[in-house]
């Protein structure tokens, strides 16, 4: 029996760790639906110049992907440090590739 | 006991046993074969070459057969030959260094080497079905995408398929290295051709995307009447070149940073000191990786980029002289002082570091802009790369064969033969590229099939050709050297008085690996151990059972799909009907992946009394 000493206590406390997450992973949903109605509207309506609404669309999508990769995939958490030094690496990857095709070739 | 029984066994429960394996020491076996297989095959395409150009004017080879046969040299080495053999050394070593029982993903690693086998074989079967691919190595459009015949398409899908296989490595080493090591095994006291390994395997997860996405446009290009890279309908030929060196310039350290771990070991071994800076050589190696992600133009200087673009790829690139010195002196300091053995594997090592720091220095040679239009498209380069890559990538593979042999088959290679085989490559090999820098300064072009008797380069070449038939003679001892060792008596555990965690295991280790998982105290965990007075590791673990997974003969049949719907695509430009063969290669390596994931394989366990019937 002594081993379940104090288990109630470690109870309450996931179950409020569990709550924010649940509230943090609710919140950012809410966002991105928000977000991606946002990027139809802008679209739809035409209410803006093609030179503001592409780098609009851009920075919401940036966004979205780092809600869905901080919150949906727990990159927020401990232990994800190699998995974020990887993905970042990558992204430096693409990001020198494409930035040299565009700068040296189409520009 | 166990041995003999094995002795016994037939030649097909063998093939089955190696057809079937999961285990990363028998696909370590695989690579090793598969990769020396075509380290000959490249072999002789090399000395084809060397002949038609032993004297001015040959007609040994035709001009169509040479341009074959330099293009197939040149792939058949890198991504057949060097590519594999490196997988060998991180099958065969890796995971006994960070004390674990396995790779990640066996299964993947199976499936890794099939589909590399498979696709090496595709690229070679063109030799017999009307003609190699003949654009050269690096394919260059629009010679590749106009050059007829079907050779270039077997080059797209060889490569394609291969280079799938070469992902799949990288990822599988890359996981293990996160996830498996053994209790006390931190990142900073993993040996350090472990941390090349990882961070090749780094490179190789981000640089070959770009290769398959390469490749995918030139296959459509060619099969399905794209164009990308036509410039008549709108492409860009250059865009090739651009995706192909953003692939290619990281892969040339996928080449090297795992040998010059290998290099860090041996010199650690055989000076019996611990290796000097290693942090600033885990670091020097990071920094080579990152930067080797931004010089990819320098192969382009003469496509006129421009001298801005040149200018900034030029320092770029030079910038990387910095971390390679850091990791040369650190070398020249791990020796300094040290109670130094000279043997094989000590020999290829030491012949590394003058031959490679040439290497390094036509390197910087080459990306001085303004000189590298002189340079460029001559031998001088063909001297620079060869100094390079067969200088630090051959000379390290055997390096560490002659070291990790005992490891890998139990038996310890000879050693009058080792040295005969180093002298008379390293001879061979200083004779053949040595003198190229200066026919490259005369002005001899690359991909040449004859150069005329007026012209000066008579002797310079036949000097070259002498020095390949020495490296020629060197390779062949050494298949003597093995196939000699392989009666010899069974090696011992720790035959150099090794320093990292696999001379902890029996010579070849038990399929388990370790009975118990060892506990890691610092670096060179085992020379601990020897230093306390102790000589081998504790365990981290009781003994218990230990979960090993089950052989699988799918990786085989879903790369044998994969390959002959390679034969459907290529030649579904000639007949449709050989869509069915590209639908049903495909369709059939879909079925081994839905039976792959409907088959509940759980694996076996090896129970405590098995272990502890089994002497240590």
């Amino acid at each position: 029996m002594t081993e379940n000493t104090g288990s109630n206590k470690i109870d309450s406390f996931h179950k409020k760790k569990n709550k924010e997450e649940m509230q943090k992973q609710l919140i950012s949903f809410a966002l991105m639906i928000v977000f991606t109605i946002l990027a139809f509207v802008v679209v739809a309506t035409g209410m803006m110049d093609k030179m503001l609404v592409i780098p609009i669309l851009l920075i919401l999508a940036i966004v979205q992907v780092a809600f869905q990769f901080y919150y949906f995939m727990h990159m927020k958490h401990e232990g994800h440090e190699m998995a974020s030094a990887m993905i970042y690496g990558g992204i430096w990857a693409a990001i020198l590739a494409v930035a040299g095709l565009s700068t040296i070739v189409w520009w | 006991m166990s041995v003999a029984a094995t002795q016994k066994r037939g030649f097909g429960s063998v093939l089955w046993d190696y057809v079937t394996t999961v285990d990363h020491k028998k696909i370590a076996h695989l690579y090793l074969f598969g990769g020396g297989l075509f380290f000959l095959i490249g072999g002789i395409e090399a000395m084809l070459i060397r002949i038609q150009l032993a004297k001015p004017d040959n007609d040994f080879l035709s001009a169509g057969l040479y341009n074959e046969m330099i293009t197939m040299h040149g792939t058949t080495m890198i991504f057949l030959a060097a590519m594999p053999l490196i997988f060998a050394l991180m099958n065969a070593v890796l995971p006994l260094q960070i004390g674990a029982r396995d790779v990640a993903f066996p299964y993947l690693n199976s499936l890794g080497f099939w589909l590399f086998m498979f696709g090496g074989i595709l690229l070679n079967c063109s030799w017999f079905l009307g003609g190699a691919p003949d654009a050269g190595w690096t394919a260059y459009a629009p010679l590749s995408t106009t050059s007829p015949g079907h050779g270039v398409d077997f080059y797209v899908m060889g490569l394609q398929i291969a280079g799938a296989g070469t992902l799949i490595g990288g990822i599988n080493f890359l996981v293990t290295v996160v996830n498996m090591r053994a209790p006390g095994m931190t990142y900073m006291r993993m040996p350090l051709f472990t941390w090349a390994s990882f961070i090749a395997s780094i490179l190789i997860l981000f640089a070959f995307p770009a290769l398959t996405v390469g490749l995918f446009l030139l296959m459509f290009d060619r099969m399905f009447g794209t164009a990308f890279f036509d410039v008549s309908l709108g492409g860009n030929t250059i865009i090739w070149e651009h995706i192909f060196w953003i692939f290619g310039h990281p892969e040339v350290y996928i080449l090297i940073l795992p040998l010059f771990g290998v290099f860090s070991d041996v010199f650690s071994t055989f000076a019996k000191k611990r290796l000097f800076g290693y942090t600033a050589m885990v670091f020097a190696t990071m920094l080579i990786a990152f930067l080797g992600f931004m010089v990819w133009a320098h192969h382009m200087f003469t496509v006129g980029l421009g001298p801005v673009a040149n200018s900034i790829f030029s320092i770029a690139t030079m910038a990387i002289a910095v971390p390679t010195g850091i990791k040369i002196f650190n070398w020249l300091a791990t020796l300094w002082g040290g109670n130094i053995t000279i043997n094989s594997a000590m020999l290829w090592s030491l012949a590394f570091i003058p031959t490679f720091t040439i290497g390094g220095m036509t390197g910087v040679m080459v990306a001085t802009v303004a000189a590298d239009y002189q340079y460029h498209d001559t031998y001088f380069v063909i001297a620079h790369f060869h100094y390079v890559i067969v200088g630090g990538t051959i000379f390290g593979i055997f390096a560490a064969l002659h070291y990790w042999w005992p490891k890998i088959f139990g038996r310890v290679l000879r050693e009058g033969l080792g040295k005969l085989t180093f002298w008379t490559f390293f001879i061979g090999f200083h004779l053949t590229f040595f003198i190229q820098h200066f026919l490259g300064l005369m002005g001899m072009p690359r991909r040449y099939w004859v150069f005329h008797s007026g012209d000066g380069l008579d002797l310079g070449n036949l000097i070259s050709t002498i020095g390949a038939f020495f490296m020629a003679f060197g390779v062949i001892v050494f298949i003597i050297n093995v196939i000699l060792t392989a009666r010899d008596e069974k090696a011992p555990a720790d035959p150099w008085d090794g320093r990292t965690l696999e001379w902890a295991t029996a010579s070849p280790p038990a399929h388990y690996n370790f009975k118990q998982t060892p506990l890691v105290r610092g670096l060179d965990p085992l020379w601990i151990e020897k230093s306390e007075g102790k000589g081998k590791m504790t365990p981290a673990e009781p003994l218990g059972e230990i979960h090993m997974p089950n052989n699988s003969f799918l990786p085989f049949l879903f790369s044998l799909g994969l390959f002959v719907a390679g034969f459907g695509f290529i030649y579904q430009t000639d007949n449709k009907a050989w869509l069915a063969v590209l639908i049903g290669g495909m369709a059939f390596s879909l079925g081994t992946m839905v039976v792959r994931s409907m088959k509940d394989d759980l694996g076996y366990h090896i129970s405590k009394e098995e272990l502890e019937r089994e002497a240590d």
